[in-house]
C-alpha cells in the first residue's frame, strides 16, 4: 500500500490509545475510518501524520519508513492533513490560504489553484474575502484547498463534514471523489458512517483502538453486524 | 458669539499646543506598539523589555552621533542623528536577536506559558537597563541637532497676523514622516511578501502555519528585526522630539502597552490607532485650556482656573486608566486583538 500504519499502539502520554491497529491506502483510493466515539479514529490518523508518539507499530509511505519523521516532515513529502478545527488561517483571504497551503512550493503554483477554484467555485468568486467570515461548508473548502495546494500524494481529512449540513456534506463529498480522480490517495476518519463508506474503496472500522471490520465500503455496508453495531440498523 | 479671529486664534492654540505635538507623539508611541504588538502576535508574550530596548538602540544612535559629530559630519539641516540611526537599529537588531538565541529559543523549545515568558522579558530588561545606565549613565541626553523649527511661531503669527503662533519642530516634521514611511512599508510586508504573509499565518493559527511547511525559526527570526528595527527608530524619534533619559523610555512601555492593547493587541492597525489614541487622551486630559477657552467664551465667562483636568506629572495615569478600561469594557480592543 502507498500509505500504511501497521500494528501501531501508542497515545497521548497516558494508557495507549491506539492498541495495534493497522490502517493504511492506496493512490487514487478513498480509505474512510470509521467507529463508536473514543474509537481512536483521529488519533490513528495523527500517528498517520507523526502527531503522537508511537511505542510500536511502523508507518511507511511508498515503501519509506517514516515512523520517525516530525509532521513537518511528512508535509514535505507529500502528505497534507485538514485538521478537524482551525483549519483556515481566519484572518487571511481564501486565495492567502492556498497560498500559504503552496508555501513550500518554489514552482509557480497558479495552475494548482486555478484548478482548486474550478474544483471549488465557490472559493473563486470568495477569493478575496477573509477565511473566517466564510460558511462553514465553505471554509472546509478552503481547508481542503490549502492542503491540496501542496499537489500532495496523500490527502489526510478528520471529519470534514462536522458541524455541515446534509446538503454540504453530499457536496464535500463529491468533491473529495473528484479529487480521488486526480491520483491522491484519500485517508478519512468520519463521524457520518454509512455517507462516507458509501464513498469508500476502503473502510477501517475502529473499536477501543483495534481494528473490528475492514473490508470495502460496499462489504461493509451490507454486513448486517457492521449495520446493527455501527450504522443504526 | 466670538469673532472669526478669535476662533481661528483658539483653533492655532489648540493645533500648537495638543494637534502637532500629540500627531508626533502618537506616531512615536504607535512605532513603540506595532514593536510589542508583532512579537506578541507571534512569540505570544508581552515582552516588557521593550522600553529598553528603545533606550538601548537610542543610546547606540546617540553615541554614533556624537563620534559623527566630532569628526563633523552632519546633514545639514537635518539632525546628525539621522546618519547614525542605521546602525542603531542594526545594535538593535543584534541586541534582539541574541537575547531570543540566549533566553527566549530555550522557552520557546520548553514550551513555557506565555507569563514565563514575560518573567524573562523582565529578566532581560533589567539587564538592558543596567547595560544602557552603565555606559551612557541616567541623565538627560540631547542630542538633535540641525535646524530647530520647520515653521516658527513668530513667523507664523507675522505670516497669517494671528496672536497665536503654530510651530512645527523638525523632530516633529520628522517624525511623521518617518512613521508614515514606516507603517507603508511594514503594511506592504505583510500583505504582499511572501516572509510576510508567513508571519500572518503563524501568528493567526501556529499548528496550521506548521503544516503548511513554514519555518518558526524563520518567522521568529524576521520578527525580531522588524520589531527591534521599529522600537530604535520610536526611541530615536522621541529623543530627537524631547530628550534621551533611560528612566523616561523605561516608563514610556506603559503607553507603548496601553496604545497596542486598546488598539487591539496582535493587530498592528490598532497598534497605530492606539498610538494617536493615547496620545491625544493624554495631551487633551493635561492640556489647561484657560486660553482656548479665554478666545471662544464671552467675557463675563472667562474662567480663573487653568482648566486643567490633570497636572502633566500625572501624564502616565492617563494611559493606566485607558488600559484598565478596555481591559474591563473591551479587552480585545478597537480592532478584535487577541485577549492577553
Amino acid at each position: 500500500m502507498f500509505l500504511s500504519g501497521e500494528n501501531l499502539r501508542g497515545g497521548y502520554g497516558g494508557a495507549d490509545i491506539l492498541k495495534g491497529c493497522t490502517i493504511g491506502v492506496d493512490k487514487g483510493e478513498i480509505a474512510v475510518i470509521v467507529g463508536p466515539n473514543g474509537a481512536g479514529k483521529s488519533t490513528a490518523m495523527k500517528a498517520m501524520l507523526g502527531m503522537l508518539d508511537l511505542n510500536e507499530g511502523k508507518v511507511s509511505m511508498n515503501g519509506k519508513d517514516i515512523t520517525t519523521m516530525t509532521p513537518q516532515d511528512r508535509v514535505a513529502e507529500g502528505i497534507a492533513f485538514v485538521p478537524q478545527t482551525s483549519n483556515v488561517f481566519v484572518s487571511m483571504t481564501v486565495e492567502e490560504n492556498l497560498e500559504m497551503g503552496a508555501f513550500l512550493r518554489e514552482d509557480d503554483f497558479t495552475g494548482t489553484r486555478d484548478m482548486i477554484f474550478d474544483l471549488f467555485p465557490i472559493l473563486k468568486e470568495k477569493r478575496r474575502q477573509p477565511a473566517g467570515e466564510l460558511s462553514g461548508g465553505q471554509r472546509q473548502q478552503v481547508a481542503v484547498g490549502r492542503a491540496l495546494m501542496t499537489q500532495p500524494a496523500v490527502l489526510m481529512l478528520d471529519e470534514p463534514t462536522a458541524g455541515v449540513s446534509p446538503i454540504v456534506m453530499d457536496e464535500l463529498f463529491d468533491r473529495i471523489l473528484e479529487v480521488r480522480e486526480t491520483g491522491v490517495a484519500i485517508l478519512m476518519v468520519e463521524q457520518n458512517a454509512r455517507q462516507a463508506l458509501n464513498i469508500a474503496d476502503r473502510g477501517y472500522v475502529l473499536v477501543t483502538g483495534e481494528n473490528r471490520f475492514t473490508d470495502t465500503g460496499e462489504a461493509l455496508l451490507a454486513d448486517p453486524e457492521v449495520r446493527r453495531s455501527f450504522l443504526g440498523g | 458669539m466670538p469673532e472669526s479671529t478669535e476662533i481661528l486664534n483658539a483653533l492655532v492654540l489648540f493645533a500648537n499646543y495638543i494637534i502637532v505635538p500629540g500627531l508626533a507623539y502618537g506616531s512615536q508611541l504607535a512605532l513603540g506598539a506595532l514593536g510589542v504588538t508583532l512579537i506578541y502576535g507571534i512569540l505570544r508574550f508581552s515582552n516588557f523589555a521593550h522600553g529598553d530596548m528603545m533606550a538601548f538602540g537610542t543610546m547606540v544612535t546617540i553615541l554614533v552621533t556624537w563620534g559623527l559629530q566630532s569628526v563633523g559630519i552632519g546633514l545639514g539641516p537635518l539632525p546628525t542623528a539621522l546618519l547614525a540611526l542605521p546602525l542603531g537599529i542594526l545594535a538593535t537588531i543584534a541586541l534582539c536577536l541574541l537575547t531570543d538565541k540566549w533566553v527566549y529559543k530555550y522557552y520557546r523549545s520548553q514550551k513555557s506559558a506565555p507569563v514565563t515568558f514575560v518573567m524573562a522579558s523582565l529578566g532581560v530588561m533589567f539587564m538592558v537597563n543596567g547595560i544602557v545606565r552603565f555606559i551612557i549613565g541616567t541623565d538627560d541626553q540631547r542630542f538633535f541637532d540641525g535646524e530647530r523649527f520647520i515653521i516658527k511661531a513668530r513667523e507664523f503669527k507675522q505670516m497669517t497676523g494671528l496672536n497665536e503662533g503654530l510651530a512645527i519642530k523638525t523632530s516633529q516634521g520628522i517624525t511623521v514622516v518617518i512613521a508614515i514611511i514606516l507603517v507603508i512599508l511594514l503594511f506592504w510586508f505583510l500583505q504582499k511578501t511572501r516572509s510576510g504573509k508567513a508571519m500572518r499565518a503563524y501568528s493567526d493559527n501556529e499548528d496550521l502555519s506548521l503544516l503548511s511547511g513554514i519555518n518558526p525559526d524563520k518567522v521568529v527570526r524576521t520578527t525580531w528585526i522588524i520589531a527591534a528595527a521599529l522600537t530604535c527608530v520610536a526611541g530615536v524619534l522621541y529623543g530627537l522630539d524631547k530628550s534621551f533619559k533611560p528612566f523616561t523610555y523605561f516608563q514610556l512601555l506603559l503607553p507603548i502597552f496601553a496604545a497596542a492593547i486598546v488598539g487591539g493587541i496582535g493587530q498592528p492597525i490598532g497598534a497605530i490607532v492606539g498610538g494617536y489614541v493615547i496620545a491625544f487622551s493624554e495631551m487633551m486630559v493635561t492640556y489647561p485650556y484657560k486660553k482656548f477657552v479665554g478666545y471662544l467664551a464671552p467675557e463675563q465667562w472667562q474662567p480663573d482656573g487653568l482648566l486643567q483636568l490633570l497636572s502633566t506629572e500625572y501624564k502616565f495615569a492617563v494611559s493606566f486608566i485607558i488600559l484598565v478600561l478596555v481591559l474591563l469594557v473591551r479587552p480585545t480592543g478597537i480592532f478584535k486583538g487577541k485577549v492577553l
